[in-house]
């Protein structure tokens, strides 16, 4: 007990005095989660609206895979990231393998599947009134789509948040690709809030661990915080 | 898949933007180098002279070497001569140079359950076995990762008699694979009060959080030899190889060979590591190996 609430106490000293090593690997997280957050919606909600309002065989079982790759381990994206970015792999040239780039290229791959399926689920979600007086008033295909997109604005930002939040939450594939580096630049390092949590409790600095612990947490209730804002606007 | 990486890779380009003068070495290191901060103090003077930054990606020797092998890194350092000999022969690594040694110790509560304080190292090993067999409280942790200690820890079982595979691996509770580094095995053995093999280094740097206790640390098997090498360029012509050879090459310069003898001294009150240097007949290395710069 006696740990836990000194844990706290150093804790909260690292986060008030803006402790640099800190701050960093809470920045990082942020700016390589956020990137894949962005990446993944430019993928997701084209490809979302595609399947959403295409007619194709196979739609159904399509939908379905993709709902299954909703829980599509960390530790796989990972592996198959590796593999395709080690040098001897596929796309070995391009030397990306534990760089921050392929932490967001796993986490962008990593939260597809769901950003995606939330997307065709938001867009279903508009109420069929609305498309039909669309058709009715004789709504072109892109006035269509612009239309129906901002009816289901709030549901897709979900979307986006859901993305983000299981991006800056997962520790398997960002340890596999990252390789957990502290180098003294910023831009090299790898470690982010989750391999910097997985590391520091090994290594017994448990407050640390604590403090990383809460500002993780902290960015994810104030993501759903502005969510929330911006749905009740 | 292809359009993916590329969309990615240029996102990704923007947050990663690295002064065009400075090169950088990415080094895959045993974790004790790494756990016991050594490598971080002597990799922050190697910037300074070298104008080059670091890159240390810390992961056991047998995965070190993996990475090796597939080319993601410049260079290696590891802690297995067996292995490290097949490596070089397969020519994915060259110019290996031995920068450091020190010992591996048998560890365990300090109630020592199974009696084994004092002994000959495969003699411990042997009553280990035995008496977790019979007692639950004789419990041991191994790293379980293909690292170079584990490496050690299964030479040590093998010279106390028995089949890895058959006799230890899977023959009782007694026995658990943790799967993780060094200082994480540490911590998993304090928390099980069980017995774990360990350098040294990683043990003393990690000690303030544990109870363990060094129970044996007599025996010429329990030598631990580390060396630094580069990645073959022929191999992986992109390879950065002329930072990789100044590395090695300062880890066994006369500087860098006395911060490693006097490294943690005034921390721990006794050295991490010994320099090689001057102790290569003790440790079974050629002379050429632990003083001559790569050309």
């Amino acid at each position: 007990m006696y740990e836990i609430i000194e844990g706290f106490i150093e804790a909260t000293k690292l986060i008030a005095t803006f402790d640099p090593d800190v701050m960093a690997i809470a920045a990082r997280s942020i700016i390589v989660s956020f990137t894949a957050t962005i990446a993944a919606t430019l993928i997701s909600v084209p490809l979302g609206a595609a399947i959403s309002f295409g007619s194709f065989r196979g739609k159904k079982s399509l939908i379905n895979l993709i709902q299954t790759l909703y829980s599509l381990p960390t530790v796989i994206v990972g592996l198959l990231i590796f593999l395709l970015i080690s040098r001897v792999g596929p796309f070995g040239f391009m030397r990306l393998l534990f760089t921050p780039t392929a932490m967001i290229i796993a986490q962008t791959v990593l939260i597809l599947p769901i950003m995606t399926g939330l997307t065709i689920a938001a867009l279903s979600g508009v109420d069929p009134v609305i498309r039909d007086t669309l058709y009715s008033l004789g709504a072109t295909r892109l006035q269509f789509l612009v239309n129906i997109m901002k009816e289901a604005r709030f549901a897709i930002l979900m979307a986006v948040a859901v993305g983000f939040g299981r991006a800056i939450s997962e520790v398997g594939a960002a340890i596999l690709v990252g390789g957990n580096i502290m180098a003294s630049s910023f831009a090299s390092s790898t470690r982010t809030l989750t391999t910097a949590i997985s590391l520091e409790t090994s290594m017994g600095n448990i407050p640390t661990s604590i403090a990383l612990g809460i500002i993780l947490l902290a960015i994810a209730l104030g993501v759903n915080l502005a969510i929330t804002r911006i749905q009740h606007r | 898949m292809v359009a993916l990486l590329l969309i990615c890779g240029c996102t990704g380009t923007t947050t990663d933007p690295t002064p065009a003068e400075k090169q950088q070495l990415r080094i895959a290191t045993t974790t004790s180098l790494d756990d016991t901060k050594l490598l971080n103090h002597l990799s922050s003077i190697f910037e300074k002279q070298y104008n080059a930054e670091v890159l240390v990606i810390s992961a056991g020797t047998g995965k070190a070497l993996e990475y090796g092998q597939r080319g993601d890194v410049d260079v290696l350092m590891v802690h297995d001569r067996a292995r490290e000999d097949v490596f070089l022969a397969d020519g994915y690594g060259i110019n290996r140079r031995v920068f450091a040694y020190n010992f591996f110790i048998l560890i365990g509560p300090e109630a020592d359950p199974a009696g084994i304080k004092g002994m000959e190292p495969t003699k411990a090993f042997a009553t280990i076995r035995e008496k977790g067999m019979t007692d639950k409280n004789v419990v041991f942790v191994s790293r379980g990762d293909a690292s170079g200690t584990h490496a050690k820890e299964q030479a040590l079982w093998k010279g106390a008699g028995f089949n890895y595979s058959t006799d230890i691996q899977g023959s009782g509770d007694w026995y658990l694979e943790a799967g993780k580094g060094m200082g994480e095995t540490l911590t998993m053995a304090n928390e099980k009060e069980a017995y774990t093999l360990s350098d040294i280094g990683t043990y003393l740097a990690y000690k303030g959080n544990l109870d363990l206790v060094t129970l044996v640390d007599e025996g010429d098997q329990l030598l631990n030899v580390y060396c630094a090498m580069q990645i073959n360029p022929a191999k992986y012509p992109d390879i950065n190889s002329t930072i990789a050879k100044d590395w090695v090459n300062f880890m066994i310069s006369d500087d860098v060979q006395k911060e490693i003898a006097s490294f943690g001294v005034d921390k721990y009150g006794q050295p991490l590591f010994y320099a090689a240097q001057k102790d290569w007949e003790k440790i079974g290395v050629t002379e050429a190996e632990v003083t001559d710069p790569i050309a």
